[in-house]
């Protein structure tokens, strides 16, 4: 599991192992058919929940480890990550505050 | 003619000091430094995937009002879609993302035929995706699920064994998303298939080195945007409501 | 007439005898430029005759609308008439006008760069401008769109006009914006001179970085949608139209969530030229220059919150549309902070009037006019009674025209001699300013009386007593033309028979003045290192600033 090493100054990647991405391709392996799984479980309304907090894991994953943003020296990525998905949630949410307090449903 | 002077960039007024002491073949004329130009390109390819994050929101949108307005046509709509080629399409995306860190590394290394591999593996599982999605989209068509005119849904949302009817207008707005969406994914897929094949070609020659391989990195950006959209889509179409 | 130019303290050397105006000559050396200079010109002269072409769509609406009942032209063809003039201006003038010229060629002058991040796909935005503004020329000669530039379902579904070609040609210009934004970010985060830290920038980027910001989180998402409206026209994929089930609300909601931003596209760069004119002839620093900076980012990051005023009548909820409202009112605040500021500026400053000034000038009291008039909009209880009148039509031409055309049009007079190193005729641009304002302002004022009178939009007739106004508006139009005519004239005029600028006709303060004008290919001799604060012009001798004055 020996640490990558490179002299070029891209010490941003923090580069790992390939077995550490290979472990964490396998995670995401189990995690696909968790989610498969647990769909054909009645958890009422919490179904949604779970689907979706295992695939936002998932991507978490994926952006944190495969697309290098842990580690990285520019704290800006990950500012640019997050503020793509927070304003895709702000198109979500406001979107539903209009079709969800709407009176007449 | 052009100049010699206009280029010169005097090393006394530069804050970031190349580490290399050679120049960079690959530098180009504005940037000061290869770092500078490795960090430029970086931040205009995730600028570039949260523009994608935006395009696919808008979808993701209409998705999330017309589920929550059509929730049993949408279950009905995705107890039909096949589960067990969702799963495995997203299981090849998985496994390519993992090949294309790995093609990232290779190319760290310099080891050019383990990175060109790793790229053709990618193309390959990409095309392995197309393939799949290629066999569902037939059965939709041949069990006339696709929205148009010749569009007929006759099943019913399964809710735990209660077979309740659904409007068929609905229904067919959960396949117009539905195609929207994987559609859009899909072409997203192709293009990720020919940059990723180019890449392929580039790296055979030799021109991408421990010193430059941006062009890997951002491609694997591309890739790994892509599967993520996947990640989000396969519960989202295919695990509306499995349980009955 | 002799000239009288600002005296600078070291001769220099007039014209440049290499600069990126001659260095390379032809066709291919234009077209194939990775320049920005150059790009920002092409965009220059493609602009210009698109803003010509929505000119022309504004006359005949002008024309039909001095008499009460339809008589020039027929109703469908009025309905494309105030269709095409929309979607003209707003996304083939406003949205790339001051960020695509004036953004282009003073982004990296300003920051001490010798290009934008990325030079190839800078041209690649000017092709798409072009390939798009192509598409759309080609949907109007086959007739055209008549469905408002807002493109409404159920009615852009299933009209028998070229709404695919249109929206394509919608689709193509939003990714010409995106990379325009993307080259920004990108160069203002990476490749600023040493030295040049954030507070130290000028305005003018903090603006056009504001503004880049949305154009890459709004643009996508009207791109999407025309996707959208393009797939259930071709493939009847429903998710727009009620007779497929669709939901037409859902189209409003996701083309304002871009379309609203796109407003704030628009004011953001003119903004900040504004801040630029006000320094420079004022002679002072921009008055709470941290303040100035942040309302910037605070409008594009508010501007996100408040689409769905345009939505007040469509069906929302009630409580939404409470939220909405109130986010409107928010949204104002930093647009306020900056005109007090500016004003701030104006206060125990040095005072010229040249024509760069009028312009701001202009700016600062009609986009003030223009915004205020959207607060009232944001009133759900007035809106409910104004909406779809020219109350609202009023409003937006205040700002868009009031507010950045002005901006760019002062910003255009400032910049000239540093983009062609000629001074233009300050007298016939004095007039010219003078023509822009009185005809605008007498185009646009009876249209708020006219809105709250209850006259409709987007109507070929009207009851006879609105006509007064309307002539009114049509007499104002025909001014302010010339005086959009006119500056086209002498600008091309000074081309020829300018006066050399020299490097700092207005001894202004920022990196672009310490180049030559026009700047060689590759911007600076030697790349600057800055040591000072954005508007030293304390520093900067020769307080009293002589106008130049050309022949």
């Amino acid at each position: 599991m020996a640490e990558h090493k490179d002299q070029a100054a891209d010490q941003e990647h923090g580069t790992h192992s390939q077995f550490f991405y290979i472990g964490i391709g396998v995670v995401l392996l189990v995690l696909t058919v968790t989610t498969a799984a647990v769909a054909f479980v009645n958890l009422g309304p919490l179904n949604p929940v779970v689907a979706l907090s295992i695939a936002t894991f998932k991507a978490a994953l994926v952006v944190l480890f495969f697309m290098h943003v842990k580690g990285a020296s520019e704290k800006l990525t990950g500012v640019v990550v997050v503020s793509g998905f927070f304003f895709l949630s702000i198109l979500l949410i406001l979107s539903l505050a209009d079709y969800l307090t709407r009176a007449w449903r | 003619m052009h100049d010699s002077r206009l280029t010169s960039s005097p090393a006394a007024t530069q804050v970031i000091t190349a580490d290399h002491e050679e120049p960079n073949p690959a530098l180009l004329h504005h940037f000061a430094d290869p770092q500078q130009q490795k960090n430029a390109a970086s931040l205009g390819m995730w600028l570039f995937l949260v523009t994608e994050i935006m395009f696919f929101g808008g979808m993701f949108c209409a998705y999330l009002i017309y589920r929550i307005e059509y929730f049993n046509a949408f279950a009905a709509g995705s107890q039909q879609l096949n589960i067990w080629m969702g799963a495995i399409n997203t299981a090849v995306l998985i496994v390519s993302s993992v090949t294309v860190v790995l093609a990232v590394k290779a190319a760290e290394a310099g080891k050019r035929k383990l990175l060109v591999g790793y790229l053709v593996v990618t193309v390959l599982l990409g095309m392995t995706f197309l393939v799949i999605k290629g066999f569902e989209y037939k059965e939709k068509f041949e069990k006339h699920h696709v929205p148009g005119p010749n569009f007929n849904f006759t099943d019913t949302f399964d809710d735990n064994g209660k077979q309740i009817p659904v409007d068929s207008k609905q229904a067919e707005l959960f396949f117009s998303i539905y195609f929207a969406m994987t559609g859009m994914h899909a072409l997203h897929m192709i293009i990720g298939c020919g940059l990723f094949g180019t890449l392929a070609v580039l790296a055979w020659k030799g021109h991408y080195t421990p010193a430059y391989f941006t062009p890997i990195e951002n491609g694997g950006l591309y890739w790994h945007l892509v599967d993520i959209i996947w990640i989000y889509l396969f519960p989202l179409l295919y695990l509306i409501s499995r349980h009955s | 007439m002799v000239s009288k130019a600002a005296t600078p303290l070291i001769p220099v050397p007039d014209t440049p005898k290499l600069n990126y105006l001659n260095n390379g000559h032809g066709l291919k050396s234009w077209l194939l430029t990775t320049d920005h200079k150059r790009i920002a010109l092409l965009y220059l002269v493609s602009v210009s005759i698109f803003f010509f072409i929505g000119g022309i769509f504004a006359m005949l609406i002008r024309l039909e609308l001095l008499t009460p009942q339809g008589d020039l032209l027929s109703a469908d063809s009025y309905n494309k008439a105030f269709t095409m003039h929309g979607i003209v201006m707003v996304f083939f003038f406003l949205v790339p006008v001051v960020p695509a010229i004036l953004g282009n060629f003073l982004v990296p002058l300003m920051i001490g760069a010798k290009d934008l991040a990325f030079p190839r796909i800078n041209l690649l935005s000017w092709y798409l401008y072009v390939g798009a503004g192509a598409l759309f020329l080609h949907c109007m000669i086959n007739g055209g769109v008549d469905t408002g530039w807002t493109f409404y379902t159920p009615y852009s579904t299933t009209s028998n006009t070229q709404v695919v070609e249109a929206g394509l040609a919608v689709f193509i210009a939003g990714f010409s914006s995106i990379f325009t934004g993307l080259n920004f970010i990108v160069t203002i985060h990476r490749m600023r001179a040493p030295g040049l830290t954030w507070d130290r920038l000028p305005l003018f980027l903090w603006s056009n970085y504001a503004t880049s910001v949305v154009m890459i989180l709004g643009t996508p998402v009207i791109a999407i949608t025309m996707v959208l409206v393009m797939a259930e026209r071709l493939l009847h994929l429903g998710i727009f139209d009620p007779a497929l089930g669709g939901d037409p609300v859902l189209f409003q909601h996701l083309f304002w969530f871009y379309s609203h931003p796109a407003v704030y596209i628009m004011i953001l760069p003119s903004m900040g030229v504004i801040s630029e004119l006000v320094a420079c002839f004022s002679r002072k620093r921009v008055f709470g220059y941290r303040f100035v900076a942040l309302s910037s980012i605070a409008i594009a990051v508010f501007g996100f919150l408040v689409w769905a005023h345009h939505l007040f009548v469509a069906g929302i909820s009630l409580y939404a549309a409470m939220i909405f409202s109130f986010l409107s009112f928010v949204v104002a605040v930093p647009s306020a902070v900056k005109v007090f500021n500016w004003t701030a500026t104006l206060y125990k400053g040095s005072i010229s009037f040249a024509t760069p000034m009028l312009y701001a000038f202009g700016f600062i009291g009609l986009f003030t006019m223009g915004g205020l008039t959207g607060v009232i909009l944001a009133t759900i209880g007035i809106d409910v009674h104004v909406t779809d009148t020219y109350f609202v039509i009023a409003h937006f031409h205040y700002v868009m025209v009031g507010g950045v055309l002005m901006g760019y049009l002062g910003g255009l007079h400032f910049w000239w001699p540093k983009i062609t190193g000629r001074l233009y005729p300050e007298g016939w641009a004095k007039l010219s300013a003078l023509f822009v304002f009185v005809g605008f302002n007498l185009t646009f004022f009876p249209q708020f009386i006219l809105g709250y009178l209850g006259m409709p939009r987007r109507y070929w007739q009207y009851p006879p007593e609105f006509q007064v106004l309307n002539v009114l508006s049509t007499a104002g139009a025909s001014v302010l033309a010339v005086g959009y005519l006119l500056p086209m004239i002498y600008l091309l005029w000074s081309l020829r028979y300018g006066e050399i600028a020299g490097p700092n006709p207005w001894n202004a303060a920022g990196l672009e003045w310490k180049t030559s004008s026009p700047p060689p290919t590759f911007n600076f001799d030697e790349t600057p290192v800055v040591t000072w604060e954005a508007y030293n012009y304390e520093e900067i001798p020769d307080k009293e600033l002589e106008v130049p004055v050309a022949r």
